[in-house]
C-alpha cells in the first residue's frame, strides 16, 4: 500500500523531521527562536574605582566608623555574643529533649485517654475517615477558626504595608518594569493551559475529600492558590482581572469566612448550651458525609486560595 | 443553663465576626461597627462579672459538643471578666483619643484595615484572658502578634517600619520560644488543657521524674512571654514602636497588648504549671532581678529622652519591670500587687500618651521638650491630664499609682531576703520616676518666651476636639476612680485569683 513521495515532500513530514533532530542533523530552535548571549559584564577602572568609593563612603556615613570606636567595639561583642548565645541555646535545647520521652514507647504521656478517643470514637461522632481532619475541624473547631483568622490578618497586614491605590498603579504602568510581564511566552502558556485546570481540579479533589482522604481546606486552598498564581505568571494580571478581581476577592473571602463563623459559632452555641445541633453526620465514607466538617472545609479552601492569590499579586504589583 | 454564660464566648466570636465584616465596609462604617462592637464587649462582659460575682464561683464554658480535653473551653472567673471589661474600657477611650490623629496619618485607603487590626486585637486579647487551653492561647497570640505589627506600621514613614520590622522580629522570637515550650509541655503532659496539664505537672513533681525539661519549658514559656512584654533587657523594640506609631496604636500598644500577655503569663504561672512550682523553680528570680534592672534602666533611659513620646514609652519599660518584680516576689500579696499595677498602668499609661498629643498639637507637632514650653496653657485640658497621668506613675496618694507601689512595699516587707532589693529599687525607681515627669510638667506650665527656635503654638480648645476631651476625661475619672476607691477592686482581685488555680 506503499506509495512513492517526492523528496520535497519527504521533508516536510514530522517524521522525518523527527529523524533529524533524533540524530542531531537539525536543531529545530534554530532560527525560529530568537537567541541572543547576554553581554558579558564588564567594568573598566573607573566604575570599579567609583564603586569602591561610594561603598566607603556609605559606610563613612552610616557608621563613621573612626570617630565611633565604641560601634565598632559593639559591633564585634554583639557577633561574639550572638554566636555564644545560639550555642549555648542549641546545647540546653538538645540537653532538654534529651531527658524527653523515648519517641514511639507505648507508655508516653501522650497516649492518654484524649488521643484515644481521637481515634476509637472519631469516626462516630464526628463521621470523619480521616481523624486528623475530624480532630481539628470537629473536637477543635475554635482553634481552626482562630487559625483561619490568623490567615486572614495575615493579608491584611500586607495589604497595610504594600497595597498601592489602582489609579496610581494605571499611572505608573509605564513607568514601572515590574509591569512587564513575560507577555506571550509560549512554553508558559501552553504549560499553564494544560496545568491549571488539573491543578484546579486536583485542588477541588483534595478539598471535598478532606474528610475522607489526607488534605482538607488548608492543603487544597494551597494547591487551588498556586494554580492560580501559575496562571496569572503565564497570562497577565489583566486576563486574570477578568474573573478574579478584588471584588471577586473580597466577596469571597468574606462570604466564606463568615460561612465558617456561623457554622461554627450554631455548632459552639449549641452545643455549649446541651441543644441537638440537627446537622446530620451522614454515612461515614459517603461524599456528603461527617457533619460541620464539609461546609467548613470548602470555606477554608476559598480563603486560603484567596489568601495565597493576594499574597503573591501584592508582592508583584502592590494590587489585585 | 443561664443565658449569661454564653457572653464571653459571644463577645469573642463576635469581634472576628466584626472584623471579617470591616473588610468590606468603607473606613466610616467600619469605624462605627468598632465603636459599637467595643461597647457591646463592655456590655456582655460587665453582665459576666456581675453575674460571676452574684455566684460566686468560675464556670467553664465548652466551645462546641465535646468536653474539656478533647474540645476547646474557656473559663471564667470574676479575674477573667474584670480584666475584659478593663480592656475593652481602655481600648473604646484609646480608640476615642486616637480619632483627629487616624484621620491625618492614616492613607485614605487603608483606614478600614486599621479597623480590622482593632477588632481582632480586642478578640486576641478576650481569647486570652478567657482561654482555659494553651494552645487557644498560642493561636490568639499569632493574632495578637501580626494584628499589633499591623497598628505600628500603618503610619508609613521610616521610622514605623523599622520599628515594626524590629517588633515583629523580637516579637516573632517570643512566639517561636512559647511555642518551643508548649511542646515540651504537651510531650510532658500529653494535654493542652490548663487544668489537665497543673494534674499531670503536680503528679509529676511529686514522682520528682522529668524535673529538668519541665523547668526549660517553663523558661521557655516566661522569657517568650516576657519579650513580648517587653521586660527590660528584651525592650529595645518599645520605644520606636511606641513613639512613633499613630496615637491610638501606641495607647492601645502600651497598656493592653503587653498585658495581654502579662496575664497569660500569669495564666501560666498559677493554672497551668501551678505557683508552688514555679516558686520552686529558680525562674522567678531570674524574673525578679530582670524586673528591679528594667525599673531602674528605664526610668534612667527616660531622664534621657528629648522626644515626649519615646520618653513615655522608656516608662513603659520601667513600669513592667515592677510587675515582673511583683510576680517575682513569689507570694499571693506580690501577684495582687502587680495586676493592680497592670490596672493601673493601662489607665495612665494610656492617659499620658493622649495628653501627650495634646499637647504636642498644640506646639506645632512638635515633641521635643524645649517646643513643649506653656503647652499646659495652650491645651488647658491636655496639660491637666498629663499632670495627672505624671502624678498617678510617680504615685502620688489620690491617684491609682500610689496603691499599686503601697501594695509593692506591702507585699514585700517580711519577705526574708528579697524585702531590701525591693524596697530600695522602689524607692530609686520613684524619685527617677519624678525627676522626668515632674521635669515635664514644668515645662509645659513655664510660661513661653518668645523664642525664634521654637516651633509656633497655637491655643486649642476642649470644643474642637470633642472626641479627645471626653477619652482625657474619662481617663482622669478612671485614675481617680481606681486611686481613691480601690479596697473594691483589691478585693475582687484577691476572689478572682483565689478562683484562678
Amino acid at each position: 500500500m506503499s506509495r512513492k513521495v517526492p523528496e520535497e515532500q519527504y521533508r516536510k513530514t514530522i517524521s522525518y523531521r523527527f529523524k533529524t533532530w533524533l540524530d542531531g542533523v537539525r536543531d529545530p530552535f534554530l532560527d525560529t527562536v530568537e537567541m541572543r548571549p547576554q553581554p558579558e559584564f564588564e567594568e573598566t577602572a573607573e566604575t570599579v574605582a567609583r564603586r569602591e568609593r561610594d561603598r566607603e563612603r556609605i559606610r563613612d556615613r552610616v557608621y563613621d566608623l573612626e570617630k565611633n570606636r565604641l560601634v565598632v567595639f559593639f559591633s564585634r561583642i554583639y557577633r561574639v555574643m550572638a554566636v555564644i548565645f545560639c550555642v549555648f541555646l542549641v546545647v540546653m535545647l538538645l540537653f532538654a529533649v534529651s531527658w524527653l520521652p523515648t519517641f514511639g514507647e507505648a507508655d508516653k504521656p501522650v497516649n492518654n485517654e484524649v488521643s484515644a478517643r481521637y481515634l476509637e470514637e472519631g469516626l462516630q461522632e464526628t463521621g470523619a475517615v480521616n481523624a486528623v481532619t475530624g480532630m481539628i475541624l470537629t473536637y477543635r473547631a475554635f482553634d481552626t477558626f482562630g487559625e483561619t483568622n490568623v490567615l486572614f490578618i495575615a493579608a491584611s497586614c500586607v495589604m497595610v504595608l504594600l497595597m498601592v491605590d489602582e489609579a496610581v498603579l494605571k499611572k505608573q504602568e509605564k513607568k514601572n518594569d515590574r509591569q512587564f510581564e513575560p507577555k506571550n511566552d509560549v512554553i508558559l502558556q501552553w504549560s499553564a493551559f494544560i496545568l491549571c485546570p488539573v491543578i484546579f481540579i486536583f485542588g477541588i479533589y483534595v478539598i471535598l475529600n478532606g474528610h475522607l482522604s489526607p488534605g482538607g481546606g488548608f492543603s487544597g486552598g494551597a494547591i487551588m492558590g498556586a494554580g492560580l498564581i501559575l496562571y496569572v505568571s503565564a497570562f497577565g494580571f489583566k486576563k486574570t482581572q477578568r474573573f478574579f478581581n478584588e471584588k471577586v476577592y473580597k466577596v469571597a473571602k468574606i462570604t466564606s469566612l463568615i460561612m465558617y463563623g456561623l457554622i461554627g459559632s450554631y455548632f459552639y452555641i449549641t452545643g455549649a448550651n446541651g441543644l441537638e445541633n440537627h446537622i446530620p453526620l451522614g454515612i461515614p465514607g459517603h461524599i456528603l458525609s461527617s457533619g460541620i466538617i464539609l461546609p467548613i472545609n470548602i470555606c477554608v479552601g476559598i480563603e486560603v486560595t484567596c489568601t495565597m492569590y493576594a499574597f503573591y499579586a501584592l508582592f508583584r504589583r502592590g494590587g489585585l | 443553663m443561664d443565658i449569661i454564660r454564653n457572653f464571653p464566648a459571644v463577645s469573642i466570636l463576635l469581634c472576628l465576626f466584626a472584623g471579617i465584616i470591616s473588610s468590606g465596609l468603607r473606613a466610616r462604617a467600619a469605624g462605627i461597627l468598632n465603636m459599637l462592637l467595643i461597647l457591646t464587649g463592655i456590655a456582655l462582659n460587665l453582665c459576666t462579672l456581675v453575674y460571676v460575682i452574684f455566684t460566686g464561683e468560675p464556670y467553664v464554658y465548652v466551645m462546641g459538643k465535646f468536653p474539656a480535653p478533647w474540645g476547646n473551653e474557656i473559663r471564667v472567673g470574676e479575674l477573667e471578666a474584670f480584666m475584659a471589661v478593663f480592656f475593652c474600657i481602655i481600648m473604646l477611650l484609646s480608640m476615642m483619643g486616637g480619632s483627629l490623629e487616624r484621620k491625618r496619618e492614616i492613607e485614605d485607603g487603608k483606614k478600614n484595615l486599621y479597623y480590622i487590626m482593632v477588632d481582632l486585637l480586642l478578640s486576641s486579647l478576650l481569647a486570652l484572658v478567657y482561654t482555659n487551653d494553651l494552645f487557644t492561647a498560642y493561636v490568639f497570640v499569632e493574632i495578637n502578634t501580626i494584628s499589633a505589627c499591623g497598628l505600628i506600621m500603618i503610619r508609613q514613614n521610616g521610622r514605623t517600619l523599622e520599628a515594626s520590622i524590629r517588633y515583629m522580629i523580637m516579637s516573632l522570637l517570643g512566639s517561636g520560644l512559647l511555642l518551643l515550650g508548649l511542646c515540651f509541655l504537651y510531650d510532658l503532659t500529653g494535654h493542652l488543657l490548663m487544668s489537665n496539664i497543673k494534674e499531670q505537672v503536680g503528679m509529676l513533681a511529686a514522682q520528682g521524674t522529668y524535673h529538668m525539661p519541665l523547668i526549660v519549658a517553663l523558661g521557655l514559656m516566661s522569657v517568650g512571654l516576657a519579650i513580648k512584654s517587653a521586660l527590660y533587657p528584651f525592650h529595645t523594640w518599645l520605644p520606636d514602636a511606641y513613639g512613633y506609631s499613630t496615637l491610638s496604636s501606641s495607647a492601645i500598644l502600651s497598656s493592653l497588648v503587653s498585658k495581654g500577655y502579662i496575664f497569660l503569663l500569669l495564666k501560666i504561672f498559677y493554672r497551668v504549671m501551678g505557683f508552688e512550682f514555679v516558686k520552686e523553680s529558680k525562674v522567678i528570680h531570674v524574673l525578679f532581678v530582670f524586673g528591679i534592672m528594667g525599673m531602674i534602666m528605664g526610668s534612667l533611659n527616660a531622664i534621657l529622652e528629648d522626644n515626649i513620646r519615646r520618653m513615655i514609652a522608656f516608662s513603659s519599660v520601667a513600669q513592667i519591670g515592677y510587675i515582673f518584680m511583683g510576680f517575682g516576689l513569689g507570694t499571693t500579696e506580690g501577684v495582687i500587687a502587680s495586676i493592680y499595677h497592670v490596672v493601673s498602668h493601662s489607665a495612665s499609661k494610656a492617659l499620658l500618651f493622649v495628653a501627650a498629643s495634646g499637647l504636642t498639637d498644640a506646639s506645632g507637632g512638635s515633641c521635643r521638650y524645649r517646643d513643649l514650653t506653656g503647652a499646659g496653657f495652650r491645651n488647658k485640658l491636655a496639660g491637666v491630664a498629663f499632670t495627672v497621668g505624671s502624678l498617678a506613675m510617680v504615685g502620688m496618694p489620690v491617684f491609682s499609682g500610689f496603691i499599686s507601689k503601697l501594695l509593692f512595699s506591702q507585699a514585700a516587707i517580711g519577705h526574708a531576703y528579697k524585702m531590701l532589693p525591693t524596697l530600695i529599687a522602689l524607692a530609686i525607681s520613684t524619685v527617677l520616676n519624678a525627676v522626668y515627669f515632674m521635669k515635664t510638667v514644668i515645662r509645659i506650665y513655664t510660661p513661653a518666651q518668645d523664642d525664634p527656635e521654637m516651633a509656633p503654638g497655637r491655643v486649642i480648645k476642649m470644643r474642637e476636639q470633642k472626641q479627645k476631651s471626653a477619652a482625657l476625661i474619662c481617663f482622669i475619672i478612671l485614675n481617680l476612680v481606681l486611686g481613691l476607691n480601690s479596697q473594691p477592686i483589691i478585693e475582687m482581685i484577691r476572689n478572682g485569683l483565689g478562683m484562678f488555680g
